[in-house]
């Protein structure tokens, strides 16, 4: 473990190596490795059931791969091993947040409500682990102050500012991806892991949507993605790797990968039984002509 | 029947008549053998039975009756006002508030604050003490229960089927170290909550990864251990004796209240000898208690420990995503409502003077829990209310014995408390799922405070 | 060890009731995922509507055969529950069905709460002792069986046989399957739903019933209150086996049957049911499926 830190680049914020993760007889990640950069969007593509979001619930603590370590490294200097933390510690100890492929807000929760519980951590500490708060101490009031301001803060950048004291049950489809984006945010991440946070939106509110990655990586977040919509993928991401049945098949800039004939057979396929397949997925709209 | 086929249609009123005769027939082989035949036991001991056909056919006449009237009448009429209702596009909540409602808290705690006073004015001091102990305190025992419950369930969305055991833990608290020890009220009330809380914990821990039901089922059966080791250990707990002649609370150490006692509250103040004062005295305790669980939870939701509450019980799988520590989490919502719990479980023991594991059966969970389900998980006004309801309307058949004129001398209005307090809580359920207050109250916002309507917050999976 | 074999044999009689009532539970959760915690009471009824019709036929008809009779109380009793249970879910089950989760189980305490009480004010509540009905018993060595230990595990195979047929062999028992995985998907497919449901309830119904009918014959009392702790035994066997799984319940029951009667036997009986309920905790806790339930999965 320690042979491999020397030889590390110092920009990297994610170093997955040889994970391999198996369920039941099935191997659905076999030996995959990949690095990703602070400050860049990172893209992980790949056909249905590639693995995509089977890597991306190893990183986030929602499964432990069967082998395989994942590195995170913070700007501070400090690193985790991701598959050593407790779920809840991905995010509290090793600043990785994600939002999920099917939304997961607290619906009954207002807009601003969702954005305080994401602060979760920092209000905790700041109110004495409840008890000084309790006693309306001013650390506490002016956490709680600074809090709403944070919220503030990324409502409007998610465009939701009107929409604070609403239900999030209540909020369109596509407010509701900016919400949970904007949630993970408030957690003041490192890494931002989004799964399919296109998918189901229509192509305004994709560019809204390309517009507030860009603006996250701006500052300073880096980002991983999932994602099928290639326009997006193309359009944003500065690395994108590329996943099928488990193994990768090419990782690279999004202009390399797109030229990659790997990457082109495993989209388009060789062997006749897949060009059906390929050609659903086109009918669908899953993927691009131009992009492949 | 000419008239009403005039506003009821036919084919409505043929459907009527036929549901109506189902209906009957249903009934009547559903009751044939339990209303139709009475058993009971002869002088020999021997078990004989005997008919009942009079009441029989009042049953099936009740069923028959009003199937027909539901479908004829009442199902129409409800349509036509819905139809009207959304003709006029009035929405089912309207904004307008009236001043009474506006102001509903602080006119019930006033009520609250001179009750006591209220009751010994009207129906005078052997009058009161029922008013005062029956209806203030039973209601208000029950309030704080539901309360305590609601951080549990209501908030944190835990199923806790065995929340009674905690009240029994502070009440056995209570009755054991005083008994014991001779440690004062006011030392051990919290000192009960302390422990429940810790009981909570001990419980808590190892349950708290199961979800939904199976939590639910692990909790009955923790609150049914807790009662038969209660049973069972007769060496400390006297078993189904109980512990009795439990020492009373203190007017905060001043003065006693036990009759014997040379500085005893009534003698001190010159007032003639009445235990109402000492129930006077109590009411304002566990009014006080209830205002500190309304007022704590109140504050924690508006805390990120209360908002990671509400949070787990809408999603907690993001609340992990989040970095919230879900396990601890879950814990401090079962410690708090433990100990809230174990309080009222200590002033129930110094109340009664008696506590044996009889008053903590799962029936007592079930009543709480109904309680907090039936007011609208998480809103205090709406359980308090449904605590009224439930509790208060249940003692109220206690006091009609007037019925005995209708229903003869060996009608006993008590017998049927629980049996309507069943179909309360069925009926209740089937009209307003979600409780009489269904809507939630936001703890932050930026510009307004808009309350969030039932149909978004979820219940909790675990 | 004739001592072991003896616990074993009265173990395996109660387990067998337990079994019973708890299938009623298992169906009604695999199918609506609801715990029906009035399913006890409907036991409790079960067992009355027996004691009822043992009355009446033995005024009616002195000297009716013992298996007539026993015949005339399991099916007076299945039917009436069935009918009950039928209208329980029909009337106040049903119309919650799809809503908010709390709401029926909240209803279903409501219900078993009224049921108790309702059996306690129309039948009073002393406890109804019948004379015993069968009395046979057979020595091998120091063993003794029962003749009604013997019917009980008997009807208790009987109908776990046809049960599983019913569930495993027949087009009713198909929609319920189907209904159980996909209740949208089952009703897309031309199943009644309705029906199904309403089938199960009366199917559990009739099992509880013939387990109140053999607990009235094993005790030989009946009491408004013993739907309460037999009832959550059930449960505890259904949750025990794996909520969901017939087998599991029937496997569940014998356990249960089998722990409390080996506890008493060697440990103390005064906390026979203290053990029940806290292997249930245990288990819960290291196999929170129970022993033949299917996992979980946690989908994210």
């Amino acid at each position: 473990m320690a042979t491999d830190m020397t030889t590390m680049t110092k920009d990297t914020i994610l170093r997955v190596e040889h994970l391999s993760m198996r369920f039941g007889g099935l191997m659905a990640i076999d030996d995959f490795s990949f690095e990703a950069k602070r400050g860049e969007i990172t893209a992980l593509i790949g056909p249905n059931g590639a693995g995509k979001t089977t890597v991306f619930n190893c990183i986030t603590g929602f499964y432990k791969p069967t082998m395989g370590m994942l590195t995170l490294h913070r700007s501070n200097g400090r690193e985790f091993l991701l598959e050593r933390l407790r779920d809840f510690e991905i995010n509290k100890v090793a600043g990785v947040a994600r939002t999920f492929q099917n939304i997961r807000l607290f619906s009954g929760l207002t807009v601003l409500e969702n954005l305080l519980v994401a602060q979760h951590n920092v209000l905790m500490k700041a109110s004495g682990y409840t008890i000084l708060g309790l006693l309306g101490l001013p650390t506490y009031k002016n956490a709680a102050k600074a809090a709403i301001e944070k919220a503030e803060y990324w409502l409007d950048k998610a465009d939701l500012t009107d929409r604070a004291d609403d239900p999030a049950g209540d909020l369109s489809y596509g407010a509701q991806r900016r919400l949970e984006i904007a949630r993970a945010m408030c957690t003041g991440p490192e890494l931002l892991c989004l799964d399919e946070p296109a998918a189901g939106l229509n192509p305004k509110e994709s560019l809204t949507l390309n517009a507030l990655l860009r603006g996250i990586r701006d500052e300073g977040t880096s980002l991983l993605l999932i994602e099928h919509d290639m326009s997006v993928v193309m359009e944003i991401s500065d690395h994108v790797v590329v996943l099928e049945y488990g193994q990768k098949i090419s990782d690279g800039t999004p202009d390399h990968v797109k030229n990659d004939p790997r990457v082109i057979a495993a989209y388009l396929g060789v062997e006749d039984d897949e060009v059906e397949e390929i050609e659903e997925k086109l009918d669908k709209g899953i993927i691009e002509e131009g992009s492949v | 029947m000419a008239t009403v086929s005039e506003t009821v249609p036919n084919n409505v009123m043929a459907k009527a008549i036929k549901e109506g005769i189902f209906a009957g027939v249903i009934a009547f082989l559903m009751f044939s053998l339990f209303v139709g035949i009475e058993t009971y036991q002869d002088i020999n001991n021997q078990l004989v039975w005997r008919t009942r056909w009079g009441l029989l056919a009042v049953f099936v006449a009740v069923a028959a009756v009003g199937r027909f009237m539901t479908v004829a009448f009442i199902k129409p009429h409800l349509d036509r006002r819905k139809l009207a209702k959304a003709k006029a596009g009035i929405l089912e909540i309207s904004e307008e508030k009236s001043f009474f409602h506006r102001h509903f808290l602080k006119f019930a705690l006033v009520f609250l604050l001179i009750y006591p006073f209220l009751s010994l004015l009207i129906v005078g001091k052997q009058g009161s003490l029922k008013y005062v102990d029956n209806f203030g305190i039973q209601i208000l025992i029950y309030v704080m229960l539901a309360w305590g419950l609601n951080i549990v369930v209501g908030l944190a969305g835990l199923l806790d089927l065995g929340y009674v055991a905690f009240y029994a833990v502070g009440a056995y608290s209570y009755a054991l170290l005083s008994s014991y020890f001779g440690f004062s009220f006011w030392l051990l009330l919290p000192m009960s909550g302390i422990l429940a809380a810790l009981w909570g914990v001990i419980l808590g821990f190892p349950v708290l990864r199961l979800r939904g039901d199976y939590l639910a089922i692990v909790t009955l059966a923790f609150g049914e251990i807790i009662r038969l080791v209660l049973i069972n250990w007769t060496d400390v707990t006297k078993g189904t004796f109980g512990i009795s002649g439990i020492a009373k609370a203190s007017f905060f150490g001043i003065w006693s209240f036990d009759t014997g006692s040379p500085n005893n509250f009534v003698k001190a103040w010159g007032l003639s000898a009445s235990s109402v004062y000492y129930k006077i005295f109590l009411f304002y305790i566990i009014l006080a208690l209830c205002m500190l669980t309304a007022y704590v939870t109140i504050r924690l939701r508006r805390m990120p420990i209360g908002r990671a509450w509400e949070a787990l019980r809408e999603d907690e799988i993001a609340c992990r995503s989040l970095g919230i520590n879900t396990v601890t989490t879950k814990l401090t919502a079962f410690a708090t409502g433990a100990m809230f719990g174990g309080f009222a479980g200590s002033f129930f023991a110094t109340r009664q003077g008696f506590v044996s594991p009889e008053s903590f059966v799962f029936l007592e969970s079930a009543v709480i829990l109904a309680i907090v389900v039936l007011g609208g998980m998480g809103s205090l006004t709406g359980i308090a209310i449904a605590a009224v309801i439930m509790v208060g309307g249940t003692e109220i058949l206690r006091e009609m014995s007037f019925l005995k004129i209708i229903f003869g001398p060996d009608f006993t209005p008590e017998l049927y408390r629980m049996l309507l307090f069943g179909l309360a809580m069925i009926i209740v359920m089937l009209f307003k799922p979600r409780g009489f207050v269904g809507s939630r109250e936001p703890t932050a916002f930026l510009k307004e405070r808009k309350a969030i309507s039932g149909s978004f917050t979820k219940e909790g999976h675990g | 060890m004739e001592y072991f074999i003896q616990q074993l044999i009265n173990g395996l009689t109660l387990g067998s009731i337990y079994g019973l009532v708890a299938i009623g539970y298992t169906m009604v959760y695999g199918i609506i995922g609801m715990i029906n915690f009035a399913h006890g009471d409907i036991f409790m009824l079960g067992g009355f509507a027996a004691l009822i019709v043992f009355l009446l036929a033995t005024s009616f008809f002195a000297g009716i055969p013992v298996a007539l009779l026993l015949l005339l109380m399991l099916l007076v009793g299945m039917l009436m529950t069935g009918l009950w249970n039928w209208t329980i879910e029909r009337i106040a089950y049903r119309p919650l069905r799809g809503s908010f989760r709390l709401a029926p189980l909240i209803t279903a305490i409501g219900m078993s709460i009224f049921l108790s009480n309702f059996i306690q004010v129309t039948q009073g509540p002393r406890n109804k002792p019948i004379p015993p009905l069968v009395t046979d018993t057979y020595h091998f060595g120091a063993i003794t069986v029962s003749l009604k230990q013997i019917l009980i595990v008997v009807i208790t195979s009987i109908l776990l046989f046809a049960f599983w047929y019913i569930v495993n062999k027949t087009p009713l028992g198909r929609a319920q399957r189907a209904t159980e995985q996909d209740r949208k998907m089952a009703a897309l497919l031309g199943v009644d739903v309705d029906k199904t449901i309403s089938i199960t309830f009366i199917m559990g119904a009739a099992l509880a019933a013939v387990a109140g009918a053999m607990y009235l014959m094993y005790y030989g009392v009946a009491s408004f209150n013993d739907g309460f702790i037999p009832g959550v035994k059930a449960f505890t066997a259904a949750v025990l086996g794996g909520i969901g799984s017939l087998p599991g319940a029937v496997l569940g029951g014998l356990l249960i049957g089998l722990i409390e009667s080996l506890w008493s036997a060697y440990f103390s009986i005064a906390y026979k049911d203290v053990a029940t309920f806290a292997i249930l905790a245990f288990v819960l806790i290291f196999k929170p499926t129970g022993i033949l339930g299917r996992p979980e999965v946690e989908k994210v």
